[in-house]
């Protein structure tokens, strides 16, 4: 049983199975233009919350919040369900493959065979399309993945009943309804609007003043917990900004692609300027990864050393403030 | 970042023949995408967190040897978890389940509750209660 479907490798996985869902369906809406309209980008902290013994810092909106923003944006409709049990869940997508749909899967990452050893973490909020199933196996498009693969029924199982923070409760997704135009300019425009609020806001932990706030911590950090924790946390923050699913640069190089395609779309020579910007600021949030790695590659910390790339990260900060109040104007 | 810049460094995908997608800009700006084999700052990034998990290990497996800690505390590292996770895999609260630690208490722990434990690490009940390292 195999329906049809075409897989596009993609760099973040929710924007990844989002666009080649919605391309699988006649819409065709590029990754860019899916983060930006869903209002991924972001930042918040959140020194309460531990993963992998390290302050949570996240780069991104929560699970699931992307395609859905999306989906309001352009008037989309996408069915989600949640199982309580493994054996309505299979029966559930066994339904949908048998009706030629193919279905948008939240699942942890640490049985995924097919991903190497290293990478195999706790982690619940990755996205798959399944579009076929044979008798040992299910058919799977990870859009971080190059080419298609496979999993078996039991790794399917386990995948999409993993346990832990965003426990993803078999949960599956596909749209049900797509109109036959769709208003890309106003969707582009409200996905801009949220962003800016969002990285403008007056809260502490979230956005440009949550990177202020992670620049002061990080002064601290080696007299507060001591060389090796530092260390962690800090290799921890670059993990959560360079690995696979980010694009680069915390998601900044995707962010900027979407503002050079919404520039075009919306005829505003402004936004492509601004695009150059982002690129830019990606390119230093590239540079504060690199002096971080020698930071805990060496394995020392020198209060020196991280004071340099606290003002570093402040200067970022500094930066983005200018640029998303830039962008807020650009489009209004 | 421009195309001709995206880092193809060895890295923790190179084994696997992975390779991951960036958006880069090309000759004229415009932006394109492309493939990285990966790049050195993340790569000691993951092998940090890497050494670190097999640092617990380590410790965690000195501590059952010495009768300071139960099995339950090694197979969890071991599993990459910690106890917000494995509390939840098993279904019990995290009290509890730290509870089992002790050596004490989980010599003491009947065959259905270590069949939850077992099954969650994927070993038998025997290898749970034996404890033995190779």
């Amino acid at each position: 049983m195999q329906v049809t479907f075409t897989h596009h490798q993609s760099a973040h996985c929710e924007n990844g199975v989002a666009s080649n869902l919605l391309k699988n369906n006649g819409l065709n809406i590029s990754e860019p233009m899916v983060f930006g309209i869903g209002s991924g980008l972001f930042f918040v902290y959140l020194p309460f919350i531990k993963v992998n013994y390290a302050p949570a810092i996240s780069y991104r909106t929560l699970p699931g919040q992307i395609f859905n923003k999306l989906a309001s944006r352009l008037n989309l409709k996408i069915k989600r369900q949640k199982f309580s049990s493994a054996v309505n869940a299979n029966k559930a997508l066994d339904e949908n493959l048998k009706n030629n749909i193919p279905t948008g899967l939240q699942v942890g990452v640490y049985n995924l065979s097919y991903f190497p050893d290293e990478y195999r973490f706790h982690f619940n909020a990755h996205n798959l399309v399944v579009y076929g199933k044979t008798e040992t196996d299910y058919l799977i498009s990870d859009p971080v993945m190059e080419t298609v693969t496979t999993l078996t029924h039991d790794e399917l199982d386990k995948v999409r009943f993993a346990k832990g923070a965003f426990a993803p409760r078999g949960q599956m997704y596909y749209p049900i309804q797509i109109p036959k135009d769709v208003d890309l300019k106003s969707a582009i425009i409200k996905g801009i609007k949220n962003t800016c609020r969002d990285m403008l806001a007056p809260m502490p932990i979230i956005g440009v003043r949550g990177i202020k706030f992670v620049s002061r911590q990080i002064r601290k950090w080696p007299v507060k917990h001591g060389t090796k924790k530092a260390n962690h946390y800090l290799a921890q923050m670059v993990r959560m900004q360079e690995e696979i699913g980010t694009g680069g640069g915390g998601f900044r190089f995707i962010y900027a692609a979407f503002l050079q395609e919404a520039s075009v779309i919306l005829g505003n020579e402004e936004l492509k300027n601004l695009s150059k910007e982002m690129t830019q600021i990606g390119d230093s949030w590239r540079d504060f990864a690199v002096e971080a790695s020698r930071i805990y590659k060496n394995r020392s910390a020198k209060e020196d050393a991280y004071n340099a790339i606290a003002d570093e990260l402040l200067s970022i900060a500094n930066r983005e403030e200018i640029f998303f109040k830039k962008l807020k104007k650009a489009i209004s | 970042m421009e195309k001709e810049k995206v880092p193809q460094d060895k890295g923790n995908l190179t084994k696997n023949n992975l390779k991951e997608l960036l958006y880069a800009t090309d000759e004229n700006g415009e932006y394109t995408t492309t493939l990285s084999t990966g790049w050195e700052p993340k790569t000691i990034a993951l092998s940090n967190s890497i050494d670190e998990i097999n640092e617990r290990i380590a410790e965690a497996k000195m501590k059952v040897e010495i009768g300071e800690a139960s099995p339950i505390c090694y197979y969890m590292e071991v599993n990459k978890m910690d106890l917000t996770i494995l509390a939840s895999y098993v279904g019990m609260w995290k009290w509890r389940v730290k509870r089992h630690f002790k050596p004490a208490v989980f010599a003491k722990l009947s065959d259905s509750i270590l069949k939850k434990y077992a099954d969650t690490f994927e070993i038998s009940v025997e290898k749970l209660k034996n404890f033995k390292t190779d």
